[in-house]
């Protein structure tokens, strides 16, 4: 064999040697996030909770990090019961978050990790005051507000505590439907500025912003002035909880779930802003 | 009148030409740079203004509707959204062919950005030390490579235009982001060809004297403008795994340095410069090796076994630092991301670091294996030769480590027989705290290697000596059990946090034992006795081993540009723009690797012909009328 034929078998060879090696590992395909539709009509509880299982493990990517000691990178989450870790957590002098309850606090730290740091886990060099958590709410995960409740309704479950999230309505599912980005291409695409958020919910369709003048629901110019933030932001969420005087209960009742948390925010910051 | 010194002569007529040129073209690059800087103040606005400004002295100008002068708030883009359908099919893979030709690109480019780099240090080295053979060998370099920057271009153009073609919303969206980048990484191409032709041709010309300070500022010119378009493309890749400047739905909020300076930027551009160096070298020792083989004269044997030795030099020095490059990347992504850092660590994508353990055990064992056969050039290596067996022990046990899987996908019956899902023994090995000590066991004992090669033709004459050798020893000693001990206590018996901790401590006892070997080496062997050493006496084996170099480098660039691509998973932008083409998922590692063999195959082949035409410029036929008077 002449020397240029000896070098290339020698080449070849070591190449496919490295080939064979990468053909022999377990072979897996990184799926990109397939959404699936909700059937409203059918979907029980226990499939809700299911739901919240199969997302904390994939589309949620929770599992990267919450795993059991000594593994994980982030508290453990599936071997405690996070209703009682809760309510110890807001019971902490640390705690300088908003939530009243377990839902609440597990809610606040899907979206707003930072809120509060458990000992041992913040950013290296932080002291526990910055959490490497990502929102979830937020790409690259970007969970709906629905997707979040199913997490809390199987984080509650699990350990046979109550579930005191409720079950989507018809229009949240739906949503989620016509949010399937991976064969329609239309990524859920949560508004970025509080007045894209008022403007997809077409608040100003029945609010006037800058007067107190009342159109089909009660003017907002002074709304900061009378309402605190948690009011503005219950009146959202649960508008029949209490009604201003001399008005129907005509608002939707559903932007709890067609919302995402960060729109609400910015929706309730904003107003919170509006003071005479 | 004769010319009795055309040399200079040659300098004198055309020094003030070249100052000259050089002076033109320093001002159009400062007028053109000063122009696009003020092309989004007012500086336009200025140029078109008479027209639109005449006015009636005394009176206000006149006001049009949309156009009242003031300034406007640019409006704000969000990144696009494209479904499916926006993807054209061409009837075969468009990531495939993106994929072949970007890597492709990057091969080349690598080598073509490498190569001008270590030349200028060769040919410095030359310069200093007065030995014309180092000046010699950095032209030879420079002209086995000089066809690699047209294939560069060329592979170059043809991956723009398949990007434009096959994904057009995402380079308009890049396009849109980094704006007027684009023209100046396209006027580097021109300034890169000028300096490498000007270096190139002009090497003999520009020898000695004062013309060979110019030479080599036309040499450092080129590295310059290379390394800028390095740097500039890297803030794409960048930009892509890690988007800054621009807020969550990908409209730009940032002006260009903000756009590119994002968290990764730095790292990569530090990892890709080291990692070239060490590719290029590995390239080039692939083509003296090729040539000490096929030549049984022995001054040429000498000849190519001193240029396969110096790349391989270069390669190896330039490949131990790359792993702690490595880690300050993936610090950094698991900074900007942690969810990115798991996806490539611990997700799906682990598995290729077993293949990465195999490959980069290939470039250490080939590098140790060279380095130990080219003791036999020195009589004084005999000295040291003990110490091989020991070396090589380490390096097959940290070898093995490195390769053990931690999870296997088994039976239930295997399970069963094994009482677990992980091997009592080779599950602990497994896992990232075995390995970190296992690749630096093997660092410090290619080191060795090194270090013990660089002595076997010295013997020190200092006093100190003996103490000096103590001091080594200790060095390499307490190194040793203080990687071991950090691997093993904060890997084992302490939470995670802490075992990524241990890493640094373990790279920190490496780091040291590299600086304390080179400069301990070059204090006590100053002024030290030189035995005979002799070229060209070394096995023909032994230059198989630069063949393998050559072919894991590529194989590694290969595989890291996948990992490197894929922990964006479906996102074309990491969290502001979606990948909905059908082939947005991360392919499999089987897949990944018959990719990364058909580029490297492709390379080789580009390679050899880029070796074969350097060789055809010195390769000047007979006369028919001399062969046939020889043959007769």
């Amino acid at each position: 064999m002449n020397l240029f034929n000896k070098v290339m078998v020698f080449s070849v060879g070591l190449t496919l040697v490295f080939t064979l090696v990468a053909n022999l590992l377990p072979q897996v395909e990184g799926e990109a996030p397939v959404e699936k539709q909700v059937d409203i009509a059918s979907l029980t509880m226990d499939d809700f909770v299911a739901m919240g299982e199969s997302l904390f493990a994939n589309k949620g990517t929770c599992t990267l990090c919450h795993k059991p000691p000594p593994l994980g990178r982030a508290p453990d989450i599936e071997g405690v019961d996070m209703v009682a870790v809760s309510v110890k957590r807001l019971a902490d002098p640390r705690y300088q978050g908003g939530a009243t309850d377990a839902a609440g606090y597990i809610l606040e730290s899907m979206v707003d990790p930072g809120n509060f740091v458990v000992a041992g886990w913040g950013k290296k060099g932080s002291n526990d005051t910055e959490s490497p958590m990502p929102a979830i709410d937020k790409a690259p995960i970007q969970l709906s507000a629905m997707e979040m409740d199913a997490i809390i309704a199987w984080l509650q479950a699990k350990d046979g505590n109550e579930v005191t999230v409720s079950l989507p309505s018809p229009e949240a599912a739906a949503q989620v439907a016509d949010a399937s980005g991976a064969e329609s291409g239309s990524a859920p695409m949560a508004a970025a500025t509080a007045e894209e958020a008022l403007t997809k919910y077409a608040c100003t369709g029945c609010h006037s912003l800058d007067s107190n003048e009342a159109l089909v629901g009660p003017g907002l110019l002074n709304v900061g002035g009378r309402m605190t933030p948690e009011q503005i932001r219950q009146s959202i969420v649960d508008p029949n909880a209490v009604l201003s005087e001399g008005f129907a209960a005509a608002m939707p009742t559903d932007f709890a779930t067609k919302m995402t948390v960060s729109e609400l925010e910015l929706i309730v910051g904003r107003l919170a802003e509006k003071k005479q | 009148m004769i010319d009795k010194n055309p040399g200079l002569s040659f300098w004198n007529r055309y020094k003030v030409s070249i100052w000259i040129f050089f002076l033109l073209m320093l001002t159009a690059g400062v007028i053109g740079a000063s122009q696009g800087f003020s092309a989004e103040g007012s500086g336009v606005s200025e140029r078109i203004a008479p027209i639109g400004r005449v006015h009636i002295a005394g009176q206000p100008f006149v006001e049009f509707e949309g156009a009242s002068g003031e300034s406007q708030e640019p409006e704000l883009v969000a990144a696009p959204r494209p479904t499916r359908k926006d993807y054209p099919d061409i009837g075969v893979s468009s990531r495939a062919l993106v994929w072949i030709l970007a890597q492709m690109h990057l091969f080349f480019g690598a080598l073509v950005l490498a190569v001008p780099l270590f030349v200028l240090v060769i040919e410095l080295t030359g310069v200093i030390t007065g030995d014309d053979r180092y000046d010699d060998m950095a032209h030879e370099f420079m002209k086995i490579s000089l066809v690699g920057f047209s294939i560069t271009a060329i592979i170059g153009g043809s991956l723009a235009l398949a990007l434009f073609a096959l994904y057009p919303d995402l380079m308009a969206y890049l396009m849109h982001v980094f704006g007027a980048q684009w023209l100046v990484y396209a006027g580097l191409f021109f300034l890169e060809s000028f300096f490498l032709y000007t270096y190139y041709y002009g090497w003999n010309a520009f020898r000695y004297g004062n013309k060979k300070w110019l030479h080599l500022t036309l040499g450092l010119m080129l590295n310059a403008s290379g390394l800028t378009i390095m740097v500039l493309a890297n803030s794409w890749a960048t930009f892509m795994m890690a988007p800054s400047g621009v807020n969550e739905v990908g409209a730009v909020v940032g002006n260009i340095w903000e756009v590119m300076k994002g968290p990764l930027w730095n790292p990569i551009n530090l990892h890709r410069f080291i990692a070239n160096i060490a590719f290029g070298g590995a390239v080039v020792g692939a083509y003296a090796a090729f040539k000490f083989l096929s030549t049984r004269d022995p001054k040429l044997r000498a000849h190519y076994d001193w240029m396969g030795y110096t790349s391989n030099f270069i390669a190896i020095l330039a490949f131990l630092p790359l792993p702690f490059a490595g880690y300050w990347l993936m610090a950094e992504i698991y900074a900007y991301s942690q969810q990115m850092g798991i996806t490539a660590m611990g997700g799906i994508l682990a598995w290729l670091f077993i293949v990465q353990a195999v490959l980069i055990g290939t470039i250490l064992l080939a590098g140790n294996f060279y380095l130990w056969s080219g003791m036999s050039r020195t009589e004084g290596s005999v000295r040291y030769q003990w110490l091989i067996k020991y070396i090589a022990v380490v390096l097959v046990i940290s070898f093995l480590i490195w390769v053990t899987p931690h999870t296997l996908i088994l039976s239930a019956r295997e399970m069963a027989a094994m009482g677990g899902s992980h091997h009592h023994i080779l599950g602990p090995l497994g896992i990232m705290p075995a390995k970190n000590v296992a690749v630096n066991l093997m660092l410090v004992v290619t080191f060795l290697s090194f270090q013990i090669y660089r002595r076997s033709d010295k013997v020190a004459t200092v006093s100190w000596a003996p103490a000096g050798n103590a001091l080594m020893v200790a060095i390499y000693a307490v190194a040793i059990v203080n990687i071991i001990f950090a691997g093993v206590y904060y890997g084992y018996f302490t939470n995670t946090v802490y075992k990524v901790g241990s890493s640094v401590m373990q790279v920190a006892s490496t780091l040291v034992v590299i600086i304390a070997g080179i400069v301990i080496d070059s204090l006590m062997f100053r002024n030290a006795r030189t035995l005979p050493s002799h070229w060209g006496k070394i096995s023909d084996r032994s230059q198989y081993a630069l063949f393998a170099l050559p072919i894991a480098f590529t194989w590694l660039m290969g595989l890291m540009g996948y990992v490197r691509s894929s922990v964006k998973t479906h996102w074309h932008v990491y969290t502001v723009m979606k990948d909905n083409s059908p082939e947005n998922y991360i392919p499999t590692i089987g897949y990944a690797g018959n990719m990364i063999t058909l580029v490297t195959l492709l390379f080789l082949v580009c390679v050899l012909f880029m070796f074969w035409v350097a060789n055809l410029s010195s390769t000047r036929q007979s006369r028919p009328e001399e062969l046939e008077g020889s043959v007769g």
